[in-house]
């Protein structure tokens, strides 16, 4: 996997992709459907790892998640929530049941905090660690252990604006829960972009994409209205909206260590699956105990019905 | 009902504590001795389907606010805390969000089979009473509680809910002001919130006492509505009989509750509130929990003005007083005849009752626009209607069936067709 430490300056390139990024989350958060001409496509329906009673996350999409996410997503959308001690958790994209070879016996790779993998990316990592104060009063800059949070892009709010054409790009901690069916949704958005239809204007810095909420009656130009302002015959006012976020993914963008297509495709559906576990990390553990609370409930219920039915037979 | 004590101490400490607080002697009358109507079906487990409900509410409560944080800045990423670094964390936290709908859902069943069986007529009007304010109080509660995560629908539905206030004439904005702690949604209303939401199951635990009393000086109703005339042929202790079979049925509620806790434990909540409260960020519309959807239905019906009423005092009165007319139920409800099961009208009428709050429950999460207000309106029309226009009028009007002679004699006879719909789980 490439890692490589940018510090906190950011290209150009960068920016521009922050944006784009930025500006599909935030605007998800203030723009919804409307009753005229609002709305948006049905989000495709993917075929998560993680669904169902029994899902569990695939690991090498975890992992393959995670570098999307810092090598791309990271430029412009912080993880506030998670910390890097996180990633080598149990169910974690980088968990260890036990270290690999040449790692001194000293060394518990099942704690998060020993994981060299999570350090690593920890010491390794595209921003650093604001700390302080030091002795003599100055906040300084390190670079981040396990047990700190995974550091955002912008030092606050008003500089994320800045950066993003006055966009602010969202935390992606709690992304895939904070949207209707948010998994299908962030998969759908990140592989969706299309050409602006013709019937619409956006202005520059906008972006199309028809799985995003807007409503593009207001966006129709001007020789498809009538006299009132309302859509002529037969024109359709396009479904989806426009965000500020340029589409973030092309092929070939990251290469994989493992040999997994270098296609949006992929890329897409891998960083779905991380976001799902920075969402929802304890996912497994939750559905391996419901899946032991039911038989046990319906077990004790079988019971119950059994007694009350012999209690209950000098009733009848 | 009130029956001739049976709790026999043994002797030693049992006794000697007896004579001193008959402690055990009350539970025993109460809960292992207590004679039971023979006939209830499983709409009378709800009950002790909802005590659990509040002891799951308060027993997780209780250690989430170890580690929640009252503080504008930082409950929701205390609530994430919860989530992701304290041990089981998540699962308090579903059994918490998901335990409001369980009860909810508990309580309008409960609800439903009072009305259905007449369970609030004479002589159990304060106990119906008593549950309507046991209602008040986790709508409330609920409301309260909803609002400690700080997310966005957290937010704007604190906002929205304590506006209604300043639509009460010449006190209802100090009121609003009171309920917020400054000018607007802010920390010292989430501060109070939190206190209230603290305090107020507690004080739900209270009524519920009162309500068991009230339940157990007349005894419980039951399917026929027929009083009970014989206790030994009509009733049953209510150890073993009800204690069985309510662990049955509340066994069964559990995997319902299950389901959803582990399964789909966001299914029942709001995307929205994921996303951190943003005072300058309205969502695109801001829709209650589903259990509040029906008032909210009822509230934006109210459209138009009524004379010096403007429609938004309007929709609050008729909010709130769609609430209220419970507390006069059992006497706006004119008829003898207790259960509905005998009153062929009245049943009719009762379910299209049921669907008309169904029907407002799903025009609550629709936007308040075009022909949802208009079937709104209808339905609201029709919900006061049966308490103040069909019941009233029904017991002069309608002739029942005949009933039982005693709970015995129904029991015995083999239900027929039309009836075994409802009384297939009965014995």
């Amino acid at each position: 996997m490439r890692r490589r430490n940018r510090g906190k300056g950011m290209t150009p390139m960068i920016m521009i992709r922050t944006l784009m990024l930025a500006a599909i989350v935030g605007l998800v958060g203030v723009t919804g459907a409307t009753a005229s001409g609002g709305g948006a496509e049905k989000p495709k329906h993917g075929h998560w790892h993680f669904a169902g009673p029994f899902g569990t996350y695939d690991k090498d999409a975890l992992q393959r998640g995670y570098q999307v996410y810092e090598t791309v997503c990271a430029s412009c959308h912080g993880l506030e929530q998670v910390s890097f001690r996180n990633l080598g958790q149990k169910g974690g994209p980088f968990h260890l049941d036990s270290c690999p070879a040449g790692i001194p016996d000293t060394v518990d790779c099942a704690n998060p905090n020993q994981n060299p993998v999570v350090k690593a990316l920890a010491a390794q990592y595209r921003f650093q660690i604001v700390d302080g104060p030091d002795d003599s009063g100055d906040m300084y800059e390190r670079a981040a252990l396990p047990s700190d949070p995974i550091p955002g892009p912008f030092a606050n709010e008003v500089i994320a604006r800045l950066a993003n054409n006055n966009a602010l790009p969202p935390d992606l901690s709690l992304i895939t829960k904070a949207r209707h069916h948010g998994p299908d949704y962030v998969f759908s958005l990140l592989v969706g972009y299309e050409e602006t239809p013709a019937t619409i204007e956006i202005s520059p810095g906008q972006y199309y994409n028809p799985y995003f909420h807007g409503d593009m009656s207001q966006a129709l130009r001007p020789e498809f209205l009538d006299a009132h302002g309302h859509p002529l015959e037969g024109v359709e006012v396009p479904l989806g909206g426009v965000l500020a976020m340029a589409p973030p993914l092309f092929d070939g963008l990251i290469e994989y260590a493992d040999g997994s297509p270098a296609t949006v495709e992929q890329y897409a559906a891998d960083v779905t699956e991380f976001l799902m576990w920075a969402a929802e990390p304890k996912l497994e553990a939750r559905k391996s105990l419901g899946v032991m609370s039911l038989i046990y409930l319906i077990i004790l219920a079988g019971l119950l019905y059994w007694s009350y039915r012999k209690v209950w037979s000098d009733q009848h | 009902m009130s029956h001739p004590s049976t709790y026999k101490p043994a002797a030693g400490f049992a006794k000697w504590l007896d004579d001193r607080l008959p402690i055990v002697r009350l539970a025993h009358d109460s809960f292992v001795d207590f004679p039971t109507p023979k006939n209830l079906n499983y709409w009378y487990t709800f009950g002790g389907i909802l005590a659990i409900c509040l002891v799951i509410q308060i027993i997780t409560g209780v250690i989430l606010a170890m580690h929640y944080v009252p503080h504008t800045s930082m409950a929701f990423n205390s609530v994430e805390h919860i989530m992701r670094d304290v041990n089981y964390g998540w699962l308090m936290r579903y059994v918490h969000a998901n335990g409001a709908s369980m009860f909810f859902l508990a309580v309008y069943i409960h609800m439903f089979r009072g009305v259905y069986y007449g369970s609030y007529k004479e002589p159990r009007e304060v106990l119906w009473m008593l549950g309507v304010v046991i209602y008040l109080l986790m709508m409330a509660t609920a409301f309260m509680g909803y609002v400690l995560p700080w997310g966005q629908m957290s937010y704007w539905g604190a906002t929205v809910i304590t506006n209604l206030f300043s639509a009460i004439p010449l006190v209802g904005e100090d009121i609003r002001t009171l309920l917020w702690g400054g000018f607007s949604v802010d920390n010292p209303t989430l501060n109070r919130f939190y206190s209230l939401h603290y305090l107020l199951p507690f004080a739900i635990a209270g009524v519920v006492m009162l309500h068991i009393w009230a339940l157990h000086i007349p005894g419980n109703a039951n399917p026929t509505g027929v009083e009970v005339k014989d206790v030994k042929k009509d009733t049953v202790p209510f150890h073993p009989y009800y204690t069985v079979k309510d662990g049955f049925a509340i066994v069964v509620f559990l995997i319902l509750f299950a389901a959803f806790v582990f399964f789909n434990p966001n299914g029942l909540g709001h995307p929205d509130n994921y996303i951190e409260a943003n005072p300058l960020s309205t969502p695109a519309s801001i829709v209650p929990e589903w259990y509040y959807l029906p008032f909210y239905a009822i509230l934006r019906a109210i459209t138009f003005d009524i004379g010096p009423i403007s429609s938004k005092l309007g929709g609050v009165m008729a909010m709130f007083g769609s609430i209220l007319v419970l507390f006069v139920l059992p006497w706006l409800d004119t008829s003898k005849v207790r259960s509905m099961r005998y009153r062929p009208a009245a049943k009719m009428f009762f379910f299209i009752f049921i669907a008309a709050c169904l029907v407002l429950g799903y025009l609550g999460g629709k936007p308040a626009e075009g022909s949802y207000v208009f079937y709104a309106q209808i339905a609201t029309a029709y919900y006061f209607s049966f308490f103040l226009i069909i019941l009233p009028l029904l017991g002069f009007m309608e002739t029942p069936k005949p009933l039982p002679r005693s709970i015995a004699e129904s029991v015995l006879k083999t239900p027929k067709a039309g009836e075994a719909a409802h009384n297939a789980p009965a014995q």
